[in-house]
């Protein structure tokens, strides 16, 4: 009998001990240089450093490059390419029939600002718990590089074509329409996007992020207004934030005068230090107010524009059970004959 | 004081048997009223049946509420009317013109119906002097005048004042100061008719009493509310809906039936209903909930079903369960949304894009309104795919008698789902779309479920056995086939045909749907025309082997269609074969009413006589 001493692991494990590579899904077959696989990468990491149980987390899309994206990150979790532009309807279908679960939507912005505006909506009116990612690069992908409804006015398309409608903001819609965590993200912002989708993870309630997300095959060029070298230009972020997780030592100092602390439902705390703009996101109208202004002054404006954690969500406007409706038994949902006995007597 | 008009010749005394309509302005109140007709004659031990034929309007366009007394227990539409209870100045002339001669027109006075024609008996009544008499309050007055038919009624046709009271109490249920004033307005009625018409009508009432009694213990009820409870019983948990005529009712009915049935103790809702913001959505939360394991449903009708093609298509594809109602109605947009027909048959049996065959119930009573909501549940999470049950606006929105409905004896069907310690049994080693049993149907697994091996990717078309993207040929026509075996396999696991044989083997009619009131009547018809039909009534698409037997057993099959292209007539060709379907012949009924016995006695003995 010899004994050996444990080998320490080689890779690193998370809370859940699992490592990073059980957060992983297939291999993408998004262009190389991608937003969107840069996007998949940062809910990776949330995901893995926030000890999400892949089996307890679920994935719906709509159509278009990137309704794909599912397909490659959290490969152990349930996943639902569904049809173009009707994510919302699906997922909150899905999220009525098992809330315990959690669910994020991948969108794009044609999926989401053209065909899909009206289910958009209507998911942010109800506040349905779900985190809602837009991967905006403003052009459709899948069919060649056509405009969409986030381009901005005057952008120039690959072939030279001039975008003459004005961009719908996706941010001030969902404020306007009931979200109650909105932000705006790069792809290619590590950190921030980072801390925006950890934040997702712990708020309950209807979570929308836009994140732009280059396109390298048709927007990326000079004249568009979605390209990596125009957002890093343009791009102004209005708080640093930084995200402290239930289960760690929350006892970092902070500034009550630089520094806005948002405890969570979950127990953790996000913290927007200010930047540039003095703004306060639990107020609506201000977080409209920025969002005109950035508008009107080409500004591609990132971070947390509102967030509300006190709203109920649909789940507990609609007054629903804990067990999920999906596994209620039959003697729950199942009347009992005196029930059929006494409707029958009322018509009689 | 009224005027007796010329006396017609008046025929035989319709004993229990006779249609009464109410014609009046939409928005007037009558609907109260003509139920305390309804529920009168049928306490009576009468059977009746109560059809609203309505405009789509809130108010002021012609309404006609009809009434069929029928001592043989005829519930379908009749074409004759034989009491006009002509209240509507816009469509009088008409009304009292389309009546046979010898029929009876009650009608509001000033508008002198009586110098229309002289072959039938004219009632005329003072609606506004004898409503002041009994309605001090002006604005309460035309909610109560239309009450007063019903006491004109009442004296008329010897129906039982105890009754009357009884039913109009049971109308207002709680409300006791409405009833009291509603009350006099009839007695008003009555005492009027009393004095003024001392002779009764010749559409007359006797009570069936005791055994003889054909309603006692029986219900009335509408189609959507008998589906309603269906889903209720079903178990369902997900509800999600758009507005539209004639399915709001259904989904209505299922709220008000769930916040009332479907609570825990504490008052936690176990059921999520929500008013989706259009029909493409309802479908989509009712995938998206069948995908997660819940029994969702949905209610629409034909313009709901255009919009919910796509999702229908990605359920077929995809394989997820859910149950959804087409309450069918005449044609899109505007035009006759209120009116009845069975025109979507065809559309909904290949719904989606690329191949599909979708599975369809075809409730042809209330009973099987509630049965076929119950089954539905149970067949599609064993099909794994979205059931259709066709019902329409006659069967929904109209007022039926029925046994009362039997508690289920069946559990619920959840179909092949595997849980974790299934696949851990299996050391994960599955597939979702892997035809184990040679049915066609694979095993799915619900999210939540707590093993490595039990997330799968959903998606259209495009996916291998283990549910993985894929573009081969050979999985995608793989694919297909399996669908179409798993579709071919369901025609002997759906409600069954109910068959009627009689021995000519000559003559059978095959019919679905609301059209079955009408058919048992004229078979009763055909008969004293010497044609002795057998009758074969489908409950469900794809056809059982039974219905192909049936055909090969007659020389001619005449297939009733609510429809103008024979849609089933076309179905039922296609899977007969050209052999087969040469013995079939199509009868079809589409004005936007529902369909009456007579007319469709009329069209078979026509084709018949020219056989």
């Amino acid at each position: 009998m010899s004994t050996t001493a444990p080998t320490p692991p080689l890779v690193k494990l998370n809370r859940l001990g699992l490592p990073q590579s059980d957060y992983r899904g297939s291999k993408t077959t998004l262009c190389a240089g991608c937003g969107h696989n840069a996007i998949s990468e940062r809910i990776i990491d949330a995901c893995y450093e926030m000890g999400v149980d892949p089996h307890r987390f679920v994935k719906l899309s709509g159509i278009g490059c990137s309704s794909k994206a599912p397909a490659y990150f959290l490969g152990r979790s349930f996943g639902f390419n569904s049809v173009h532009g009707r994510m919302p309807s699906v997922a909150t279908g899905a999220v009525l029939a098992n809330a315990s679960l959690q669910a994020l939507g991948i969108s794009g912005d044609g999926d989401t600002a053209s065909i899909g505006l009206g289910q958009f909506l209507h998911l942010m009116r109800r506040n349905l718990p779900l985190i809602y990612i837009i991967e905006d690069n403003g052009v459709y992908g899948l069919t060649k590089g056509q405009f969409s409804a986030t381009a901005d006015l005057g952008a120039k398309q690959k072939s030279g074509v001039i975008n003459e409608m004005p961009a719908l903001d996706t941010c001030a819609l969902a404020v306007l329409s009931g979200a109650t965590l909105v932000a705006r993200s790069f792809s290619g912002d590590k950190k921030q996007l980072t801390a925006i989708l950890k934040a997702a993870l712990a708020h309950r309630g209807t979570v929308m992020i836009d994140v732009i997300s280059p396109c390298v095959t048709f927007n990326d060029h000079e004249g568009s207004t979605k390209s990596y070298k125009f957002v890093l230009e343009h791009e102004e972020a209005m708080q640093e934030l930084s995200f402290v997780p239930s289960f760690e030592d929350i006892a970092v100092d902070y500034d009550p005068g630089t520094t806005l602390d948002v405890p969570m439902h979950d127990g953790s705390h996000l913290r927007l230090r200010k930047l540039g703009v003095d703004f306060n996101p639990t107020d609506r109208q201000q977080a409209l107010r920025v969002l005109t202004d950035a508008n009107a002054n080409e500004e591609v404006l990132t971070g947390i524009f509102y967030v509300d954690t006190k709203k109920p969500d649909f789940i507990a406007q609609l007054g629903m059970v804990d067990t999920p409706l999906a596994q209620l038994p039959e003697n729950v949902v199942r009347p009992a004959p005196a029930v059929l006995e006494e409707v029958m007597a009322s018509l009689q | 004081m009224a005027t007796m008009s010329v006396a017609p010749p008046v025929s035989g005394v319709l004993l229990n048997d006779f249609s009464l309509q109410v014609a009046t302005v939409n928005g007037s109140g009558s609907q109260s009223s003509n139920l305390v007709l309804l529920r009168t004659i049928f306490q009576m031990g009468v059977p009746i049946s109560g059809k609203n034929l309505f405009p789509s309007n809130i108010a002021g366009l012609p309404t006609w509420f009809t009434i069929r007394a029928s001592r043989h227990g005829y519930v379908a539409r009749k074409k004759e009317i034989d009491f006009l209870i002509a209240m509507n100045p816009e469509t009088v002339r008409e009304d009292v013109l389309g009546l046979d001669p010898g029929a009876s027109v009650l009608y509001d006075e000033p508008l002198k119906a009586n110098d229309l024609r002289h072959d039938v008996t004219f009632y005329p009544v003072p609606f506004d002097k004898l409503v002041a008499g009994v309605c001090p309050d002006a604005k309460l007055r035309k909610l109560v005048r239309n009450m007063i038919y019903v006491g004109c009624a009442a004296h008329l046709m010897n129906m039982e004042m105890e009754e009357v009271e009884r039913a109009l109490r049971q109308q207002f249920k709680k409300k006791q100061k409405a009833a009291d004033l509603n009350w006099g307005a009839v007695k008003a009625g009555f005492d009027y008719a009393v004095t003024n018409f001392p002779q009764p009508d010749r559409c007359r009432l006797e009570r069936i009493a005791g055994a003889l009694s054909k309603t006692a213990g029986k219900i009335i009820i509408e189609g959507n509310a008998a589906a309603a409870l269906g889903c209720l019983f079903a178990g369902v948990t997900v509800v999600a809906w758009y507005p539209i005529t004639p399915s709001s009712s259904l989904c209505e009915y299922l709220i008000e039936y769930l916040k009332k049935y479907r609570r825990t103790p504490d008052g936690k809702a176990t059921f999520a209903a929500v008013q989706a913001e259009d029909e493409l959505a309802a479908c989509g939360m009712v995938l998206g909930a069948g995908w997660m394991g819940a029994r969702a449903m949905t209610s629409t009708s034909g313009p709901g079903i255009s919009l919910m093609s796509e999702f229908v298509g990605l359920g077929y594809y995809a394989e997820i369960p859910g149950v959804i109602f087409d309450i069918q109605r005449v044609g899109p947009s505007t035009g006759l949304p209120t009116r009845t027909a069975q025109g979507d048959l065809g559309f909904v049996a290949t719904l989606g894009h690329g191949d599909t065959r979708q599975i369809i119930l075809l409730p042809g009573s209330v009973e099987e309104c509630y049965e076929m909501g119950i089954a539905a549940f149970d067949i599609a999470e064993r099909y794994q795919t979205p059931i259709f049950v066709l019902s329409d606006l006659d069967l929904a929105m109209n007022h039926w008698m029925a046994e009362p409905f039997a508690y289920p004896t069946k559990p619920l069907d959840r179909g092949k789902v595997l849980r974790a310690e299934d696949l851990t049994r299996l050391k994960g080693d599955w597939g979702r779309y892997r035809d184990v049993d040679g049915d066609g149907i694979g095993y799915r697994t619900l999210p939540g479920t707590d093993h490595p091996a039990a997330a799968f990717f959903t998606r259209g078309s495009g996916h291998n056995e283990r549910a993985q993207y894929s573009e081969k040929s050979a999985d995608y026509t793989n694919n297909l086939d399996r669908l179409k075996r798993k579709w071919e396999g369901a025609r002997e696991h759906l409600p069954p045909p109910v068959v009627e044989h009689t021995d000519s083997g000559e003559v059978a009619v095959i019919a679905y749907g609301s059209t079955q009131a009408a058919m048992v009547e004229s078979l009763d018809q055909l008969r004293e025309h010497k044609i002795n039909a057998s009758y074969l009534r489908l409950r469900a698409y794809p056809f059982a082997a039974m219905v192909r037997e049936f055909v090969a057993a007659h020389q001619r099959v005449y297939v009733v269609d609510q429809n103008r292209d024979g849609q089933m007539f076309e179905l039922l060709q296609l899977d007969l074969g050209p052999e087969l379907a040469s013995r079939l012949r199509s009868v079809r009924h589409y004005n936007g009413l529902p369909v009456d016995a007579r007319s469709l006695t009329d069209a078979i003995v026509a084709l018949e006589g020219a056989k």
